[in-house]
């Protein structure tokens, strides 16, 4: 065979996979045996194509012959007919249905019967743990081995093994259907999905400024992911806002460290480095979701609002034309549709920006008192900042260090540190400092 | 599929006996169960007398011990159960759903082991 030829058949692949993948998910209902089934299909592919040429629909083709590997192996492997009983029959159900000229698999009500869709629902149904979705998402739509999927959850790979036999387990047994839900049931579902694909944003996030690097990058799945969604569910617009809010952040990712690994806070960053595509494409989604917002006279949402503020930062040229005013009142709406302490630290980050630091600090004092924050470093890293930014040089030292011990990686900790250097230097440096001796 | 639905409700938030609530909440179970025995989902259910009118038997080393009272002390406690038949999860979450207790306590949905994977 060709060169040509077999990269055409690894293009074939990149970019039919994943809708191959799903329709043999749904015909096998199981998802090993799905990609297995899948790549002795392709095996044959690189076999036969080099003679018979490339055909016509090679998807159609790779399910097709995919099916009959699972069911040669059904014929001669008692063992596997064992474990799957009903795997037979779906499968000469489903040859019937096609030589009768209907797809592979039933169309649902009058949704898209994308088979990615169906996947996606499958995997992130609510009576699954969050968790679990995830992984499930990662294995399935995004294809991380096993291993790379423990690494994500810190766990190791036989517990993930273990993990993810079990939630298909559930699937299969506690019989979840493997298709888009009713319109009616569209919204609360999507929601489901959506948290899903934000934790993985979120996982990637972190990843990228801990230590651990995965082949694949999550961001980036994540955002496919979401623009996926979005692709197949046009009349909700909750993916739109986040899928702008997710190409908001990652547009920063040139600009978030430096050369040694280093924090770049965002108001120190080399905003010639941010991805300006990205975010214009961001920006033209959330108008569109706004539009959509005002026409339907709905509320904005957790993403929309998000996005907003992201979008705020994203489109200030410098850091001093950030519209704090508006991203303080935006944090102010965020906490009465979504409260949570995170919520109102930022909010009270954004009003010292707005107000000043004695005003932020205020805020940040009663969410101390408050406790919900107690292991999150970010408390009191914003209350040295601000501390620092009024020269209270002994809190802040003070703040720097409670910061220091709750600190999770390398990187924040070597940038605390920088601050409680410099603010233990410019302490001693004070006049106050030697009368306070 | 066969499911169980399992309805648990805190016994402690039980209203009284002669309350309207009470009378409110008998009138809801009667008409949904008149309902789901219509359809073709019902297989059976039933109320249960509270957990204080139960007994626990466990068997040890030949010997019956009995304690007075649920297997384990919980927040809430089962109250009674309806045996459906549904194609998949989520009709029987639907289903779910519909009985008057899940506003004020909780549902459990248990697949039921189908026969044939009982008979190695």
């Amino acid at each position: 065979m060709g060169p040509e030829l077999s990269q055409r058949i690894e293009r074939i692949y990149t970019d039919e996979r994943d809708r191959i993948l799903a329709t043999l998910i749904g015909l096998l209902r199981d998802f090993d045996l799905a990609e297995e089934a899948m790549q002795e299909a392709f095996a044959a592919a690189l076999a036969q194509w080099g003679g018979s040429g490339i055909p016509e629909n090679p998807r159609a083709w790779i399910v097709s012959a995919a099916r009959h590997k699972a069911l040669d192996r059904l014929r001669r492997d008692t063992a596997f007919r064992a474990k799957f009983p009903d795997l037979q029959r779906s499968i000469q159900e489903a040859d019937a249905k096609e030589s009768e000229g209907n797809p592979p698999v039933p169309e649902t009500d009058d949704t898209i019967a994308d088979d990615r869709l169906r996947l996606i629902f499958t995997c992130c149904h609510p009576a699954l743990a969050t968790e679990a979705q995830v992984a499930l998402t990662l294995r399935t739509l995004c294809g991380l081995t096993t291993g790379e999927i423990a690494r994500v959850f810190l766990v190791p790979p036989q517990t993930m093994a273990q993990r993810l036999v079990r939630v298909q387990r559930k699937i299969t047994e506690a019989g979840i259907p493997y298709e888009v839900p009713p319109e009616a049931s569209l919204p609360s579902r999507v929601d489901s999905v959506l948290v899903t694909i934000y934790l993985i944003f979120t996982a990637g996030y972190t990843a990228s400024a801990g230590e651990f690097l995965l082949k694949t990058d999550l961001c980036t799945e994540a955002i496919r992911l979401g623009r996926l969604l979005a692709s197949l569910v046009p009349q909700q617009s909750e993916p739109r806002a986040l899928l702008a809010l997710m190409l908001f952040h990652d547009s920063r990712r040139n600009a978030r460290t430096d050369s040694e690994g280093d924090i770049v806070l965002l108001e120190d960053q080399d905003r010639a480095l941010w991805n300006h595509a990205a975010i214009q494409e961001g920006v033209e989604l959330l108008a569109g979701v706004l539009h959509d917002a005002l026409r339907n006279g709905t509320a904005g949402s957790r993403y929309s609002i998000e996005a907003q503020i992201a979008s705020i930062h994203a489109t200030s040229a410098t850091p001093q034309d950030t519209n704090w005013p508006r991203i303080a009142a935006l944090y102010a709406e965020l906490r009465e549709l979504a409260p949570s302490p995170v919520v109102e630290l930022n909010e009270a980050v954004a009003i010292a920006m707005a107000e000043g630091p004695e005003a932020g600090l205020e805020r940040l004092a009663a969410l101390e008192r408050s406790g919900q924050l107690a292991n999150y470093h970010l408390l009191p890293a914003a209350q040295a900042r601000l501390l620092d930014q009024l020269e209270r040089w002994p809190e802040a030292i003070d703040h720097y260090t409670r910061a220091l011990a709750l600190a999770r990686n390398e990187p924040e900790r070597r940038f605390l540190n920088a601050r409680l250097d410099r603010a233990r230097q410019l302490n001693s440096q004070s006049p106050s400092y030697s009368s306070n001796r | 599929m066969q499911y169980l639905l399992l309805i648990y409700h805190n016994e402690a938030t039980t209203p009284d006996p002669d309350s309207p609530e009470m009378a409110a909440g008998r009138k809801a179970y009667a008409d949904f169960t008149t309902e789901i025995r219509e359809s073709a989902h019902f297989k059976g259910g039933n109320a249960l007398l509270p957990s204080t009118h139960a007994t626990s038997v466990r068997v040890r080393d030949g010997k019956t011990l009995l304690t007075d009272g649920p297997f384990a002390e919980t927040a809430e406690q089962l109250a009674g159960y309806y045996l459906i038949e549904a194609a998949n999860l989520d009709d029987a979450i639907a289903i779910g759903a519909r009985i008057p207790g899940a506003k004020w306590g909780s549902i459990e949905v248990r697949p039921v082991r189908a026969m044939a994977t009982l008979v190695a």
